[in-house]
Formats: C-alpha cells, sequence, structure tokens
C-alpha cells in the first residue's frame, strides 16, 4: 500500500517535469505586472447567486499597493478554457491568469515555476545520480575484481570522501569555481559535483558484491572458458549489483535534490532566472513577509518533501528498510 | 586498545591537514581574488599590486602554501582579509556555536529517537508502533533545509519562539543562558527531528533483531518481566549496533547545520565559510576548513572511542577506516 503511494508521487512529479509546458498554465518567466504576490486564485463552480458553472475563477483586485493585499472581484467571472492555446487549462484573459498557488514578488506565476522548476530539480538530480552510478560502478567494479593494492587505494579514497560532510565539499567546489555561470554551466557542474560525491556510496557496495560474486561458480566457469576480465565484469559480475544500485539511487536522488536546492538558496546554485525548486526558495526567503503573509511561496519545499517522501515509500516494502538509514547519504 | 587510540588519532590529523589544506589550495586556485572582488577594478593597478603584497596573494601558491602551513602548524592562520581580524578567534567564536547547536540537537535526537525506537522495535503490530513508524518516515523525508523553514514558518505564525540569529539584542528577564535556549529550540530542532527520526528506525530495527533472539525468550519463561527484559537485557543487546552510527552521524549533522544556520542566522561556522568563500578569504576558508575538520575529527574520535567501549571487538579487529565507514 505504501509502496503505492510511493509511485504515484514520484510519478505525479516525473509528470510534472516531462508535461510542465503542457501542465503549466504560464510560461517560467512570464510576468503578470500587476499581480505581485498574490494569492492563488481558487477556481469555483458556484457563483455568489447559487449558480452552477463550468470552473471559474475571480480576478483579484489590488486592494493594498503597499502591502501588496488582494480582495477578489466577484463582480465578474473569469471562466476557464481547457485544452487551448497548448495549455491544459488558462484563463484566457490576460488581465486575469490562472494563479494555482499564487504569484511571486515578480509576478510570475509558481504554479507554472513549480511545473519548469520540476525539470531542473529533478533532471539535475537523475543527470548526477547517473554520474555517480557510472563512477561508482566503474571504481566498485575494478577495486572488486582487482583486490590487492589498487582495491585498498580505491576504498581508503572512498572512505574518506565519505567520511566529510557531503554539503560542504559541494559547497566548498562550487564556490572555488566562477560565482556566474550560465544555468547550462551549473547544471553540469552541480552534477559532476553530486556525482563525484554520491559515488563512493555506490562504490563501497558494489565493490564487495563483485568480490563476493567472483567466487561463485558462475564466475569461475566463465573464467574457465576464456571470458576476458572486460567481458567477465560488464556481462556477468556488474549485472548482479542491480539491486543495489537501484535502492543507492533512490537514496541519492533525494539527497540530491536537496543539496541543489540548498545550493541554490544560498546563491550558489542556479542564476534567479531559471526557474528551479532551489531558486524559488531563495527568491522566497529573500521577502521577510513570506512567513506571515506569502506562505504559498514555499510550496517548492512541499514539492521537495512530497518527492522525497515518495521515493522513501518505494523502499519501503523492501525486506528491511531501516538497513538503508545507515548507507543514506548525508543530505 | 592503545593502538587502536593512536590509529584513530593518525587518522584525525590526516583529516584535519588534508581539509584544510586541500580548501586553501581551491581557494588560492578559484578565479578571481578577494582584491579584484572587492575593489571591482576601481583602483589603479599599482594599488592592486600593493593589497595583493598585503595578503599574500601576489606569491606562487605553492609558496603562498608553504608559509600559510609553516604558520598554521603554529595555530597562527593568518588574518582574514574580509574582517582584518585574527582567524584563530573568528573560527574558535564560530566554532563553538555550531558545537552548541551540533551538541543540543544529537542529545535532543538522542533523547527522543532511543527510546522511541526501543518502543516501536519490542512490540509486533499495534498502533503504537505504526504511528512512530510512520512519523519517522514523514521525517526522515525532510532534510534539515525542510524541516527549518518548516519550524520558522511555525516560529513566524505563532511568536512562540525567535526564529533568527543566537541572542537577542537586549538582554530579556531570565538572563542570558534562558535567552540563549530559547533561540536554539528552532534551529536544534530543525537538525534534530529528521535525525531523531534516523535513530528510531536503526533503534527500532536492532531492537527487534535482539527480541527474536534465544536469550530473550529464555529469560521471558524463567519469569522476568516483559518491561525489564526490553529495557534491560535486549537493550544492552540492540545498543551496539545503534552507537556505531555516531561516528558516522557527526558528518551529517555537520552537513545539516549549514542550511540550518544559513536559514536561522544562527552565527556557526557553516555561515562564516560561506560568507569567506563568497569573497574568496583564502585565510578564512582555510581556517573555517580546518576548525570544520577538528570537529569531525574530534566528533568521530570520540563516537568511535564510546563504541570500542561498548563493544571492545571494534578495537581488536576493525581498521581506522573500516570504523570510520
Amino acid at each position: 500500500m505504501t509502496r503505492g503511494v510511493g509511485i504515484v508521487l514520484v510519478a505525479l512529479a516525473v509528470t510534472a517535469a516531462v508535461a510542465a509546458p503542457l501542465i503549466a498554465p504560464h510560461a517560467a518567466d512570464a510576468r503578470f505586472p500587476g499581480l505581485l504576490n498574490a494569492p492563488p486564485t481558487v477556481p469555483h463552480v458556484v457563483d455568489d447567486g447559487g449558480l452552477w458553472h463550468a470552473p471559474f475563477i475571480y480576478r483579484w483586485r489590488l486592494v493594498s499597493q503597499l502591502e501588496q493585499r488582494y480582495e477578489e472581484d466577484r463582480s465578474q467571472r473569469v471562466p476557464l478554457a481547457w485544452f487551448s492555446g497548448g495549455h491544459l487549462v488558462a484563463a484566457p484573459d490576460a488581465a486575469a491568469p490562472l494563479l494555482v498557488a499564487g504569484a511571486d514578488s515578480f509576478g510570475r506565476d509558481v504554479f507554472s515555476r513549480l511545473m519548469f522548476g520540476a525539470r531542473t530539480s529533478l533532471s539535475l538530480a537523475a543527470a548526477a545520480a547517473l554520474g555517480a552510478t557510472l563512477i561508482g560502478g566503474i571504481v566498485g567494479g575494478l577495486a572488486g575484481y582487482a583486490g590487492g593494492a589498487a582495491d585498498d587505494v580505491l576504498m581508503r579514497g572512498t572512505d574518506f570522501v565519505m567520511v566529510l560532510p557531503a554539503m560542504y565539499v559541494a559547497l566548498a567546489l562550487r564556490a572555488v569555481l566562477p560565482l556566474v555561470l550560465s544555468a547550462q554551466q551549473v547544471f553540469w557542474l552541480l552534477a559532476a559535483i553530486f556525482a563525484v560525491l554520491g559515488a563512493p556510496f555506490i562504490a563501497r557496495g558494489v565493490r564487495s558484491i563483485v568480490r563476493t560474486e567472483r567466487r561463485l561458480e558462475y564466475a569461475i566457469a566463465a573464467e574457465a572458458l576464456g571470458a576476458p576480465a572486460m567481458r567477465l565484469l560488464l556481462r556477468h559480475l556488474l549485472p548482479a549489483t542491480r539491486g543495489f544500485v537501484a535502492v543507492q539511487i533512490t537514496l541519492l536522488v533525494p539527497a540530491f535534490i536537496v543539496a541543489e536546492a540548498t545550493l541554490s538558496y544560498v546563491g550558489l546554485g542556479f542564476p534567479d532566472t531559471v526557474a528551479s525548486w532551489g531558486t524559488m526558495l531563495h527568491e522566497a526567503s529573500s521577502n521577510i513577509r513570506v512567513f506571515a503573509d506569502f506562505p504559498w511561496l514555499l510550496s517548492p519545499a512541499a514539492a521537495m518533501f512530497l518527492v522525497v517522501l515518495g521515493l522513501n515509500l518505494v523502499l519501503q516494502s523492501d525486506r528491511s528498510p531501516e538497513r538503508h538509514a545507515l548507507q543514506r547519504p548525508p543530505a | 586498545m592503545t593502538r587502536y587510540l593512536a590509529r584513530r588519532l593518525a587518522f584525525a590529523i590526516v583529516l584535519v591537514v588534508a581539509v584544510s589544506s586541500g580548501s586553501f589550495i581551491l581557494a588560492r586556485l578559484a578565479p578571481g581574488d578577494f582584491v579584484t572582488l572587492t575593489t571591482r577594478g576601481q583602483v589603479s593597478p599599482e594599488t592592486m599590486q600593493r593589497e595583493r603584497a598585503r595578503f599574500g596573494l601576489n606569491k606562487s601558491v605553492a609558496a603562498h602554501y608553504r608559509d600559510w602551513f609553516a604558520a598554521a602548524v603554529r595555530l597562527d592562520f593568518g588574518d582574514s582579509m574580509l574582517y582584518d581580524r585574527p582567524v584563530r578567534g573568528m573560527i574558535v567564536e564560530r566554532a563553538a556555536n555550531t558545537a552548541i547547536l551540533a551538541v543540543a540537537a544529537l542529545v535532543l535526537a538522542t533523547a527522543v529517537g532511543l527510546p522511541l525506537g526501543i518502543v516501536a522495535g519490542s512490540r509486533r503490530g499495534g498502533v503504537i508502533p505504526a504511528a512512530i513508524r510512520s512519523a519517522s518516515l514523514l521525517l526522515l523525508s525532510m532534510p534539515p533545509l525542510l524541516t527549518s523553514l518548516l519550524l520558522v514558518f511555525i516560529a513566524a505564525r505563532t511568536g512562540w519562539f525567535p526564529i533568527a540569529g543566537m541572542r537577542s539584542a537586549t538582554t530579556p528577564g531570565g538572563g542570558a543562558t534562558l535567552d540563549l535556549l530559547h533561540h536554539l529550540v528552532v534551529p536544534s530542532l530543525a537538525i534534530a527531528l529528521p535525525l531523531a527520526a534516523m535513530l528510531e528506525r536503526l533503534q527500532a530495527q536492532a531492537m527487534s533483531e535482539v527480541i527474536a533472539e534465544p536469550f530473550v525468550l529464555a529469560t521471558l519463561a524463567r519469569g522476568v518481566p516483559r518491561s525489564r527484559v526490553v529495557w534491560r537485557d535486549a537493550l544492552k543487546a540492540a545498543l551496539r549496533p545503534v552507537a556505531g552510527v555516531y561516528g558516522l552521524i557527526v558528518g551529517t549533522v555537520l552537513s545539516g547545520s549549514f542550511a540550518v544556520e544559513v536559514i536561522t542566522a544562527w552565527p556557526g561556522l557553516g555561515s562564516l565559510m560561506l560568507t569567506a568563500l563568497r569573497a574568496r578569504d583564502v585565510y578564512l576558508v582555510a581556517g573555517c576548513a580546518a576548525a570544520g575538520a577538528v570537529f569531525l575529527a574530534f566528533g568521530t574520535l570520540v563516537a568511535d572511542l564510546a563504541l570500542a567501549f561498548v563493544d571492545p571487538r571494534t578495537a581488536a579487529s576493525a581498521s581506522p577506516d573500516e570504523a570510520a565507514a
């Protein structure tokens, strides 16, 4: 049961990322200058007269420019347009946009940015996890296959990286590179840093599995039949680590999502123009009133929680989920 | 035991030297130095050269590192370029603040996590273990970045606790210690909550494994009350695997404290490191890294010694790195 919930949560997040341009009512950088920090527009089906309509919203009327307070203008309904203009749902009137999760301090639609932000945050985490698997697989595979001095050196290296507080290493590595980079450069740079920091968690387990499998009869048989080392490793030994690697990736992805958010939060991640969950939180945190008056700006935190929870729930049905807590990379 | 201690100490020294040296060299190699960043090219080249010479930035990286290292082994970390104060004094003050936060979080997490884990692990089924387990799952999905945002959100809405800083501008009634504790609630809880969840899960797992062992059944059969078996006999055996995790947790706490320090404006090592890195203040970066590494090495050492004390087999068998991992 819990696993099903987890799969649904993860699937939702992936759908949001993949289909962002379709689901999001607006572009990530579309601004509504009259609606700075406007609250969410709630879809209604019943108007004040008690009559039923297709889902509609009311437009926001600015009550106080200074305090950025808004009030629903109930005199006129704004019907929602479905499947028009390449969007799932939107309000056709540009002056009364559909703001499912409110607007940020630039008047941008938070919900749309959340969808496009899922793209950035999730694809970065996925790319980093892939990189960590590659590096960890190579290092762990070689160490486990070769044994001896090479094994010793490689494993000391991974131990050393694992002892360090990952967040600080990521911070230091990012900070010593040029502070201003394009979004593309930041993406690959962070993916590389995260991959290197995540790799030891994969390498350790891969190494011990490869070591054990190597001594099993099927591996000895393959070797006796003249399979070259490369073939033995790629075709026979590494596939045995599949299950372990899958679990590790499920643990690394949440850590990477949070690491991106933390770095962007302190201004060392993506530039502010890019929509990512981290830059959105960074933007929100610059406003002192966010906690009291504009809580919808914190929705990226909620999104992050749901994705991490989803991934954790997927792991739950394994025989002993507690075991993973031990191997959990520090987020 | 002495050999074990010596090996652990050697590892600690290697850790501190490697981390501080690495960060010094990295910060030195980083594009754009302190002088360029602060003057933004608004002054004459001669002035820039003079400023660089003042900070030692005109030396080659190797020579600069050699000079810095020679001074650093005598615990002289140079003067911060940004604050124009000796780095040593600054990092000692900030490290103490981080230590307060980390120790408070560890104590809280242990005090909450272990008993709940014992309760959840010693029962089969029932409402209470299920509730504890669900709460842990939710909290495990909230890294310190999210817990601190959530707690600050709650504190800001209710006004129960201060949301930023370490002390009030004016000492309120009740004295400075109470004021500090009041400020400590949000940041320490932010680190402690996910940690408590992790400890609870580990303890529950260890406990349920021990409960299944024959000696527990035998003790129960002799008529020893169940609560005594759980809280005395089984607990003794179940504490070992959990004690082994504390060495790893130190790094987790440090990592977690970074986000928390930034969000709750706690004047610790993490926020200082961030400032230093951004300003390319080489001496301050290396000093912070050294302090962080000492922190980490000390914490790991204490945790390992405690483990060796609880379980002497650790010291007899483990190589230093295996014990750390």
